[in-house]
């Protein structure tokens, strides 16, 4: 219980950091604030004031601060140029992110896994090596490359997936964004668990669970496997926050009506208290996700428990 | 003592080396491996043509990227043209040559940057006591809190202007933590080795020892992991970039021409195939690049 | 090559007999493999309920030995040949599942480093429990029961709570316990304890071996000690027998063999042995290093170490030979029986 309430500490003391950062770089840094917040474009004296006035640019700093804070716990994430809280255009399209990021996170986990499995156990051979230049190729070519790429051939010259949109619905609108989602970090995984599993395949304690006669599937199901999934859970967790990140190029590109399409338009029209509100929200998101992951990882490996 | 046959995976006698000698060696079975010989020849030449674009833009047409003509517009491939022209009617084969530059100059410096930060900030949190070091520490926290896309999304929209520097410090000041948790935990194993700390029994002062032991032991995980890093790097330029955030127009990059091809590529694919092709070849080899030096480098991996 | 069997003619049908067994560790890429020989043709028996102590140094083989009549060399990195039987069966010519049928059931082992041999993710008790539910039908609450008992019986405080703890909350000598106790679980025939007490204080090191005996007596296994420490394998063991680089040079019963070795090598080790009696700095080391492992030269292998080599030494390698009463030694010239010490 120590570890939970130190991890927590930890995460709390990481928010003020974060919502520090956040909010020097918009409000405080880069020059006149409302400047910044407008963009290119051209204010009135009386939205310069109601501005100055709505986000208390005339408090001492540590007060605007703190009535930022104060907002942000209440899921105030800021309003846009037409004084429409960002929380608020961000509501209705959680879920088609949601299920995205979802759909994503899985096939990186079960085939990233699996893949990496099979590599290791299949260690030197054609099977290994075919893994491992997918592996290299899906890191290589950058996501909105991919997407473009996916959407030409599979979508637009054989017709396999929907080129873009929702139409479809869930899943057939939403394996290919997902496949491209989800492109690197499955090769990360893969990578990973292969490394993990190999190196685990000689540890002692696998000569030990042979030495008792335990058949094969259960020395590498039970001993091998859990110790190196560890790893590849961390770094699942952690991704589900990139992920988000990366839902913003695939949804810009495949058209889908969700967050990410949200901080991309936000992004292009040049929308800046969007764009903040918007990233925040996604970042503290990505916070909670490594917290709940360091947790997941406690019950998994006992000796950071007991540390 | 111990049997040192029990492992037996361990199969070369060399196995137990000392991690001093292991960067050494590393480097002389870097030497003849043909993975780093070609990936090292391959960055070599994206450095050549970075550095001097006009040596390779000039190849089939005039070679100059600014010289425009709108009748040409989206064209596709055509003599003197391999790679066709832009949406502005831009030759595309010297607008990619000239790409180059801004990926690589932003990958290397953005790389640098958090390499240097990475250097001081590890070996103050390594070497300078508990408060320094948990100072450090949360500071690495909250960095290492923003999801990279998204944290330099935040400040990028911000700089009301976006050059190669400006874009390689954002990428930096989100890239420096994790070489600095890299660089902080090999200081404190060989702040905590027995040979340093008969250096230090024998009087080394703290700058001694961060100079003659820490630092080299230090340096090769961290170079390893730069080398890794730079690829990675390139590729949020070019994302941030297409995305609308990154660099501006008077750069050449891949980033814009891939962003400047996306309402079009459907009918003219070539303006997504070439940028894409060269981008997606630069991160390949430095990825393939960073991978032969760390599994020659690290002990680990061997 | 050696090829001569040991055991006594009166034992009909020896518990365990390796019969010139040979490890090869692989090394280098598919393309082109190499192999180092390590173990050059060991043979030895083993009978109900006996202890053998199998001594040497580092890397001359005995290890690997032991590690090639369990099977648990991989085939990727390691070659075994000659034989090993078990109750007459050759366990290296066994299907893998046959043979693993074997392990932890009737040949058990025990590792040198019990904290790298259990696994850190899982309870301990787990790890008692699951090498009875590898072998026997029972419910997971049975296997439970038996392993909680297990615990008690190699005298772990408060077993039935402390089942649900992790190998890392244990001290060293607990965690050996732990791996004696998953090892005797099924009251194995022959259990193989790999350098069993190096990784722990001479204090625990007495007390793990006490406990060792105490529980052999109940399930009657008998025991291959695999050691460096002459000293523990003469009060453990009823024979020994010496390795030297991949060979056993010397074998016979305990008595015998520290009274009056008869091989240059054990009197050598036996010299370099530090006692209480006598001027303290009365040790002999024995001049020159092993051979590296792979081919050797012909001749006898300690001959440039040997402070009796003649010359025919250096041309026949010598093979090892029944010097009666009931000893085995591999030399030319073996030292008298009114050695010196």
């Amino acid at each position: 219980m120590t570890y939970l309430v130190r991890r927590l500490l930890e995460a709390l003391l990481v928010f003020f950091g974060i919502s520090l950062v956040i909010y020097a770089m918009t409000y405080v840094l880069p020059g006149d604030p409302v400047a910044a917040l407008a963009g290119d474009r051209p204010l009135a004296p009386s939205v310069v004031r109601a501005l100055r006035e709505q986000h208390h640019l005339d408090d001492p700093l540590f007060v605007q601060y703190g009535h930022y804070l104060a907002g942000l716990f209440q899921g105030d994430l800021g309003t846009d140029f037409s004084g429409r809280p960002v929380a608020d255009q961000m509501a209705d399209r959680w879920p088609v992110t949601i299920k995205l990021a979802l759909t994503a996170w899985v096939i990186e986990a079960v085939v990233g896994i699996g893949l990496g499995v099979l590599a290791a156990l299949r260690r030197g051979t054609w099977t290994d090596r075919t893994v491992l230049a997918f592996t290299i190729g899906a890191t290589s070519v950058p996501v909105f490359v991919l997407a473009y790429t996916a959407q030409m051939v599979l979508g637009v010259k054989f017709g396999l997936f929907p080129v873009a949109g929702t139409t479809e619905g869930w899943p057939a609108g939403y394996v290919l964004p997902a496949l491209c989602v989800a492109a690197f970090g499955l090769a990360s995984v893969s990578r990973l668990v292969r490394a993990e599993v190999i190196d685990n395949l000689r540890a002692d304690y696998v000569r030990t669970a042979v030495a008792k006669g335990l058949t094969r599937r259960r020395v590498v199901g039970v001993h091998v496997l859990r110790n190196s999934l560890i790893p590849a859970v961390t770094f699942l967790a952690v991704d589900l926050g990139y992920l988000l990140g990366g839902t913003v190029i695939i949804e810009g590109v495949f058209n889908l009506p969700g967050i990410g399409q949200l901080l991309f338009q936000a992004v292009r029209g040049h929308a800046g208290p969007t764009v903040v509100g918007v990233s925040t929200a996604l970042i503290l998101i990505f916070l909670a996700a490594s917290v709940l992951v360091d947790l997941l990882n406690s019950l998994l490996d006992p000796r950071i428990r007991h540390d | 003592m111990t049997d040192t046959l029990t492992a037996p995976a361990d199969t070369s006698p060399d196995g137990a080396a000392p991690p001093v000698s292991s960067a050494g060696a590393g480097w002389r079975t870097l030497r003849r491996r043909p993975a780093f010989l070609l990936t090292g020849a391959g960055v070599l030449l994206l450095l050549l043509v970075a550095a001097a674009p006009g040596l390779f833009a000039g190849w089939f047409g005039h070679g100059d990227p600014t010289v425009c003509d709108l009748t040409h517009s989206a064209r596709g491939p055509s003599a003197g043209h391999p790679f066709g022209y832009d949406v502005q009617g831009c030759d595309l084969y010297a607008n990619v040559v000239h790409g180059a530059r801004a990926s690589l100059g932003v990958g290397f410096l953005a790389t640098a940057a958090s390499l240097a930060v990475a250097l001081v900030l590890g070996c103050l949190a390594g070497m300078a006591g508990r408060i320094v070091d948990s100072v450090v520490a949360r500071l690495t926290d909250v960095f290492l809190g923003f999801p990279f896309l998204l944290g330099a999304i935040v400040v990028l929209n911000t700089l009301p202007t976006r050059d190669i520097p400006t874009v390689a410090a954002v990428l930096a000041l989100f890239g420096w933590p994790t070489m600095t948790r890299v660089v902080r935990a090999s200081v404190r194993s060989v702040r905590e080795a027995d040979y340093v700390v008969m250096a230090r029994s024998l009087g080394a002062g703290p700058w001694d020892i961060v100079r003659r032991h820490v630092l080299p032991n230090a340096l090769t995980p961290a170079l390893v992991l730069a080398t890794i890093t730079v690829g990675g790097v390139i590729v949020a330029e070019a994302s941030l970039t297409f995305l609308g955030v990154g660099l501006q127009s008077p750069s050449i990059s891949w980033g814009l021409q891939l962003a400047g091809a996306q309402n079009s590529f459907r009918t003219h694919p070539h303006l997504l195939v070439f940028p894409g092709l060269f981008l997606s070849f630069t991160v390949f080899v430095l990825i393939t690049f960073g991978d032969t030096v760390r599994d020659a480098l690290d002990p680990r991996g061997r | 090559m050696t090829t001569t069997t040991g055991g006594t003619p009166a034992e009909p049908q020896p518990l365990l007999e390796a019969e010139d067994l040979t490890v090869d560790l692989l090394s280098g890429t598919p393309g082109a493999p190499r192999s180092r020989r390590v173990v050059r043709g060991v043979s030895f028996t083993l009978h109900e309920g006996e202890t053998l102590a199998l001594i040497g140094e580092s890397g001359s083989g005995k290890s690997l030995s032991a590690m090639a009549l369990m099977g648990l060399l991989p085939a990727t990195t390691a070659e075994v040949g000659g034989s090993v039987r078990h109750r007459g069966t050759d366990l290296l010519a066994l299907h893998p599942d046959a043979l693993r049928a074997r392990r932890g059931k009737h040949i058990a082992m025990i590792f040198q480093d019990a904290l790298s041999a259990l696994n850190p993710t899982l309870t301990v008790g787990f790890q008692i429990a699951e090498v009875i539910r590898a072998h026997e039908q029972v419910g997971r609450r049975e296997a439970r029961a038996r392993a909680v008992e297990l615990m008690a019986r190699v005298r772990i405080p408060d077993p039935a709570r402390r089942y649900r703890d992790y190998p890392h909350q244990f001290s060293g000598g607990m965690r050996q316990r732990i791996m004696i106790a998953s090892a005797l679980a099924l009251s194995p025939d022959v259990l193989i304890a790999d350098e069993p007490t190096t990784a722990l204080d001479v204090t625990v090191q007495a007390q793990i071996m006490e406990l060792l005996a105490e529980l052999r007596e109940s399930t009657g296994s008998a025991l291959l000690l695999i050691t460096h420490d002459l000293g523990l394998a003469a009060t453990a063991a009823d024979r020994v027998a010496i390795m030297y680089a991949g060979h056993i040079v010397e074998q016979a019963p305990v008595e015998d063999l520290y009274d009056r070795p008869a091989h240059p090598y054990t009197e050598g080790l036996l010299a370099a042995l530090p006692r209480l009696e006598g001027p303290p700095d009365d040790l002999t080391p024995i001049p020159g290093t092993p051979p590296a492992p792979g081919p050797l030269p012909p001749g006898c292998s300690f001959r440039p170490r040997c402070p009796a080599a003649r010359d025919s030494c250096a041309t026949r390698q010598p093979a090892l030979l029944p010097a009666p009463p009931a000893r085995l030694v591999a030399c030319h010239y073996p030292l008298e029986a009114s050695s010196a010490r």
